[in-house]
């Protein structure tokens, strides 16, 4: 008599250490092969767009923190660019390579916590407790130049909220000095491990077309090796004068994820220490006083500051009537901001493109034909963050 | 062909009468065409070797309530090769259905799901078109601009039947929205009840 096969549904989360979040994923499983997966999102889904929708431009920077929240900064900055091309904007050169060494820490905040939690998922703790002091740092200096460690507000349409504390520079460039040692001894833990290998190598393989087909971006592109990187392709703010490479994977699978991210890294610490050397000095944001609000001494003096201090605070600027959409290389892909202004100082419409959500598509793609246990490390090498993923 | 007037260009010879409208704003191609055409431009698109429009990025729609042509759908494309960016519209009506473009680009799934979701416009030929980010059971559209910024139910764990239940939003204050574009008329919330008492 022939026996009968039968699929077992496995629910994976949403409350599971491994799911990065609030996932529900709903396996089937033939023993421990996966038939299928259901990723059910939207558990975190705080209705984003709809808020943004309902408040002026600056009252909106902050939502863009709540996003990707390991990398809050490179998220405000797609928002601040898609406002500034509308209006027209000249950003202070200052402010350019300010806003550039944040978003490059933000980077190495996202890579730290994506490569040493997906170290994690496959069995190594040591990697989570080395990593997680150096973000640390890198939190610390987020507290110094917004007051916060996570949900900075820090970029404004036009360049920054506040210039550098003094020291910060000599801290962070210090850091720079340490940072690269710390990278290679996560990579003797990791890099050649066998264990970590054996659950990486050769698991869940993205072909180029697949790539491009699924709407990949970042890491999960470069990956499969495209050559694509919007500070490259399409740079904004300074990052045309800098020297960096991009870090192009072969095969494709989690590993190769793994290492792009731990190049990248070190890519970032490059870019950091350039911008330190070459910062200039000078404004940190534009004098447009319609824009940006002016200085506290200034308010006691000038009746005119006043006002627009008034107004600023109040009504907030109005944007032209326009459409744009404005993307950035976020830590984890291509992070966009599609931004409808009816001139008026709140956005008609603000749809954000999260990377997350496009990688996230793929799982059922990407894990079908794995075991149960390849789940995590498939799971861990997108890199996923539910605040970018459910909005 | 790096030229991106010669690329807007070498589209609209293409396409012809397939695009109402074309133009070039901040470094992007703006495309309108008629929502019958949508498969074949987005088609072309993808596989013509001279634009290789290989990969979706996004697509959403816009609500404008006061058009008879109430929905803006937008599908934003780009292309590696050439490294521009191409975006394309049209307006449907509320009770339109929209061809689905999971055949050209399965990243388009979740994408249209998001839409139906969120506006309640319907795909045809869509695999599997499901609610994706609000709560199972949800009723309503909330990017509409006519769904309330407050929602319509709330959440909390009921500590008489010991499990989580729905409530209609009781809110302790009304939800106010204050109209600072012109800060000397004072809110219309406030108005609004001196009239009463008045």
């Amino acid at each position: 008599m022939a026996k009968e096969k039968k699929t077992l549904n496995l629910n994976f989360g949403p409350q599971h250490p491994a799911a990065h979040g609030v996932l529900r994923l709903i396996l089937q499983l033939d023993g421990e092969v996966v038939e299928k997966a259901d990723p059910h999102i939207g558990l975190l889904h705080r209705g984003t767009e709809k808020l943004i929708e309902n408040k002026t431009y600056t009252q909106a920077v902050p939502y863009f923190d709540r996003l990707d929240y390991v990398a809050p900064m490179n998220q405000e900055h797609a928002f601040a660019l898609a406002i500034e091309k509308i209006l027209k904007i000249e950003v202070p050169a200052r402010a350019k390579y300010i806003r550039v060494i944040f978003c490059e820490i933000g980077r190495i905040l996202s890579h730290i916590l994506n490569v040493t939690t997906q170290a994690m998922d496959v069995g190594a703790l040591t990697p989570t407790l080395w990593g997680f002091e150096e973000r640390e740092k890198l939190m610390g200096f987020y507290e110094r130049v917004s007051g916060s460690r996570l949900h900075a507000n820090y970029f404004r349409a036009g360049g920054v909220h506040k210039d550098l504390p003094s020291g910060l520079d000599n801290d962070i460039d210090e850091f720079c000095d340490k940072f690269p040692k710390i990278i290679d001894d996560l990579e003797t833990l990791l890099t050649d491990n066998r264990i970590f290998k054996q659950r990486n190598v050769d698991i869940g393989i993205v072909s180029k077309q697949d790539a491009l087909d699924y709407s990949f971006s970042g890491v999960m592109l470069r990956g499969s090796g495209v050559a694509w990187d919007l500070r490259r392709s399409q740079p904004y703010d300074c990052y045309n004068d800098l020297q960096f490479k991009i870090p192009v994977g072969k095969n494709g699978d989690c590993y190769d994820r793994y290492l792009c991210r731990i190049e990248e890294m070190r890519e970032s610490v490059k870019i950091i220490k350039q911008c330190l050397q070459n910062l200039p000095k000078g404004p940190i944001k534009t004098n447009d006083g319609k824009i940006s609000p002016p200085p506290k001494k200034e308010i006691k003096e000038s009746m005119e500051a006043l006002i627009h201090h008034f107004k600023l605070f109040t009504e907030g600027y109005r944007v032209e009537k326009d459409e744009i959409y404005m993307a950035v290389e976020a830590p984890k892909g291509e992070f966009g901001v599609y931004l409808i202004s009816d001139g008026s100082s709140k956005p008609y419409k603000c749809k954000i493109r999260a990377p997350g959500f496009t990688h996230l598509q793929a799982m059922d793609y990407l894990i079908k034909g794995h075991m149960l246990a390849d789940v995590p490390a498939v799971l861990g090498s997108m890199d996923i963050v539910f605040g970018e993923v459910d909005r | 062909m790096k030229n991106l007037e010669d690329f807007e260009k070498f589209i609209n010879s293409e396409l012809t009468s397939k695009i109402n409208n074309s133009f070039i704003k901040h470094d992007n191609i703006y495309l309108n065409i008629d929502h019958d055409e949508l498969i074949d431009v987005i088609s072309f698109l993808k596989t013509n070797k001279e634009t290789k429009f290989r990969q979706l990025i996004e697509i959403t729609a816009v609500d404008y309530p006061e058009n008879e042509y109430r929905f803006k759908m937008v599908y934003l494309l780009l292309s590696h090769e050439y490294n521009k960016r191409v975006i394309i519209d049209y307006s449907i009506k509320e009770n339109d259905i929209i061809s689905s473009i999971t055949s050209l680009f399965p990243s388009a799934n979740w994408m249209e799901r998001e839409v139906f979701d969120m506006y309640g416009l319907n795909f045809k030929n869509h695999p599997d078109l499901r609610r994706i980010l609000t709560d199972y059971g949800f009723e309503g559209y909330p990017l509409r601009k006519d769904f309330p910024l407050t929602g319509h139910n709330e959440v909390r764990y009921s500590e008489e039947e010991k499990k989580v239940i729905y409530e209609p939003v009781k809110l302790e204050q009304n939800y106010r929205n204050f109209d600072y574009e012109s800060p000397w008329e004072g809110t219309k919330y406030i108005k609004e009840i001196k009239k009463s008492d008045g």
